[in-house]
């Protein structure tokens, strides 16, 4: 894993090793930066589709419910008016396709992330807590096919910018 | 001018000329925006003047659960409430409450949609605004029922009785609005903070600090597939907030403009009432961010920029409100229903004009002062404006709700409300409670986001030409 300044530096250095052919490898930071999943090769993620059948069946759901309560579970016969009274659900219904689709969102994200993890190697390395605050780090995981642990120091040591390389104890 | 190729709301300097104030003091780096909110939070000193703050605001909160006590054992004939005025302070203040929330979710969600990040520097805590006021809220309508052991009723749960909620009805929009808006708005705030409270963990130096925010930050680690997944996750969430924020003021407003009430039945009402959440959110938020800024020296994030920003958006829906009002005005003369017609001289006129002049004086004249650049520029001024938009908009919804129900169709069910000592304490208590909230909050966890104050800094930008 080795360390860099700053979010251009970093990013540089994870181009650089995608096209050295490293594939299982992360980078961390203190923000979001939009160039950097292109950067590592981190395709698109599904987020965005799960939230929309969250979405879908969250509104099929309520106006499924409101149907069933009102024309089959507690018809109440007023004034001869239709039990399906459709524009009237709609509130609940819109309501109900927010709230699955919001939660879908909260909790995909979490899942796809596999958090919470309390755990994970990188958190042995005492620098990493700079993380957090403002410095970027490149990880290339002992994983990847071209892995090699002397040939990748000295891989990551020759990054432009790249100091405190360091081993990371699983 | 080189800047003005730049989307407005990239401009971080003052724009030539126009002396518009900056979004951020120059010289922050990421290290010195980190530690200074977050010192804020992980000081071992606090000065004795926030325990004064915060026990006194505890001690509003123990008169409401004083209130709220009395009230289970006594039922609510310890209110004002009568019949004809069967809703008075508790749909008063419940409409306040709800209404002061939006502005937290229109700040951090349709100001993100549309870029603005001086948003960001005011976000967090207004977002953490909306919720306690939501919690304020939801208090009143659970508590008007009477029995809120019973308050299950409301929902579509299989039950022995065999009975189910009527969807037809506001009310239980109504349920499922606030209910989805208290949801979400957690969801979102808890997902702004994970990284945060990451940050937290690291710089924690007690051990204890370290487990509860290692806990609460999932053990966030700022990997760039995560930061992906998490932007994407955030702005869908502002994109499903930001019609929840519209419609759940509207369906509040569909409560009353359902009914055939002369001053309810009204089809202006759900704009008018989501621009009347708005004024007031910023209101508060106003009032929240002047004292906040000054005791914990956050004038170089919280800047003349931010307060002048959300002064022209108070005006901006103080005037849409005042609109609404001489809609109402106009409308009730110009349909010609007798019941309307009166209805309007009853408010101006009647016995409950001295409130109808002092909401006109609070929401439509004294905010006029926003339109001098000298007054959005003077801090005590600008608070105390907010002050009286918060007084005038509880008002409004005073005057909506009481006036409209103490003079109905007949002379016979004519009637007065007059609030007793516990429907005062119920209120102030809530005051209480969300102070309290607040004051535990901005000693607990990070009042303004981090993460995305660092976004704003010169160094977050990737200069160009090294990674492509």
């Amino acid at each position: 894993m080795a360390e860099f300044e700053t979010a251009t530096q970093l990013v540089a250095a994870a181009t650089k090793t995608r096209e050295a052919g490293y594939v299982d490898v992360d980078a961390y930071s203190p923000i979001p930066i939009e160039e950097l999943h292109h950067a590592i090769g981190f395709p698109h993620t599904k987020l965005p589709l799960m939230v929309l059948i969250g979405g879908l069946l969250g509104g099929m759901g309520g106006f499924s419910l409101e149907y069933w309560v009102s024309a089959v579970a507690y018809p109440l016969n007023i004034g001869g008016k239709p039990l399906v009274s459709w524009p009237m659900f709609i509130p609940v219904t819109f309501e109900c396709t927010i709230l699955a689709a919001s939660l879908t969102a909260v909790f995909g994200m979490l899942m796809l992330n596999k958090l919470p993890m309390p755990y994970h190697p990188v958190f042995n390395v005492p620098r990493f807590a700079m993380a957090s605050r403002n410095r970027f780090f490149l990880c290339i995981e002992a994983t990847d096919r071209q892995f090699d642990l002397d040939r990748t120091r000295e891989f990551l040591t020759s990054l432009d910018g790249a100091h405190e390389v360091t081993a990371v104890a699983n | 001018m080189a800047q003005s190729n730049q989307p407005l709301a990239d401009r971080m300097e003052p724009v030539a000329g126009s002396g518009t104030p900056i979004v951020i003091a120059p010289g922050h780096t990421f290290a010195s925006v980190t530690d200074k909110i977050s010192s804020i939070v992980l000081t071992q000193r606090t000065p004795v003047g926030y325990y004064i703050a915060l026990l006194t605001a505890a001690g509003l909160a123990g008169l409401l659960l004083m209130s709220l006590s009395y009230l289970v054992v006594k039922g609510i004939g310890i209110w004002g409430n009568n019949i004809p005025v069967g809703w008075a302070f508790d749909i008063t203040n419940f409409v306040w409450w709800i209404g002061i929330g939006h502005a937290g979710t229109l700040i951090s969600a349709i100001l993100l949609l549309l870029k603005q990040t001086w948003r960001t520097s005011i976000n967090r805590f207004a977002e953490a605004m909306t919720l306690f006021a939501v919690a304020c809220a939801g208090i009143f309508p659970l508590f008007h029922t009477g029995r809120p052991w019973l308050a299950y009723w409301l929902f579509p749960i299989p039950n022995t009785m065999s009975v189910w909620p009527q969807f037809r009805s506001p009310l239980i929009w109504d349920v499922f609005a606030v209910s989805t808006y208290a949801t979400v708005s957690a969801l979102f705030w808890y997902v702004g903070l994970v990284p945060d409270v990451a940050t937290l963990r690291d710089r924690a130096q007690g051990k204890v600090a370290q487990r509860i925010y290692g806990m609460m930050s999932l053990g966030w680690r700022g990997s760039a597939r995560h930061w992906h997944r998490y932007e994407t996750a955030y702005l869908l969430l502002a994109g499903l907030s930001t019609p929840l924020v519209v419609s759940v003021h509207s369906v509040v407003s569909f409560d009353f403009s359902v009914s055939i009430l002369p001053g309810w039945h009204t089809t202006i009402f759900p704009p008018y009432f989501v621009a009347g959440a708005i004024y007031s959110g910023f209101a508060m938020v106003l009032t929240l961010a002047i004292p906040m800024r000054v005791v914990y020296g956050l004038e170089d994030f919280i800047t003349m920029r931010h307060l002048q920003n959300m002064a022209k958006v108070m005006l901006l829906t103080g005037l849409i409100v005042a609109y609404g009002y001489g809609v109402e005005a106009f409308m009730a003369w110009y349909g010609g229903n007798y019941y309307e017609g009166f209805m309007m001289l009853n408010r101006i006129n009647g016995p409950y004009w001295p409130q109808y002049w002092a909401l006109i004086f609070c929401n439509v004249i004294f905010p006029q002062l926003l339109w001098f650049k000298k007054i959005r520029m003077n801090v005590p001024m600008l608070f105390v404006i907010s002050i009286v938009v918060n007084v005038g908009m509880w008002l409004e919804r005073f005057v909506i709700i009481v006036l409209s129900l103490h003079r109905d169709f007949l002379p016979s069910s004519w009637g007065m409300f007059r609030p007793t000592f516990w429907d005062w304490s119920t209120y102030v208590g809530t005051i209480g409670l969300f102070l309290t909230l607040f004051f535990l909050f901005v000693r607990l966890l990070p009042a303004i986001s981090i993460f995305e104050m660092r976004t704003i800094v010169p160094e977050a930008k990737v200069q160009e030409g090294h990674g492509h």
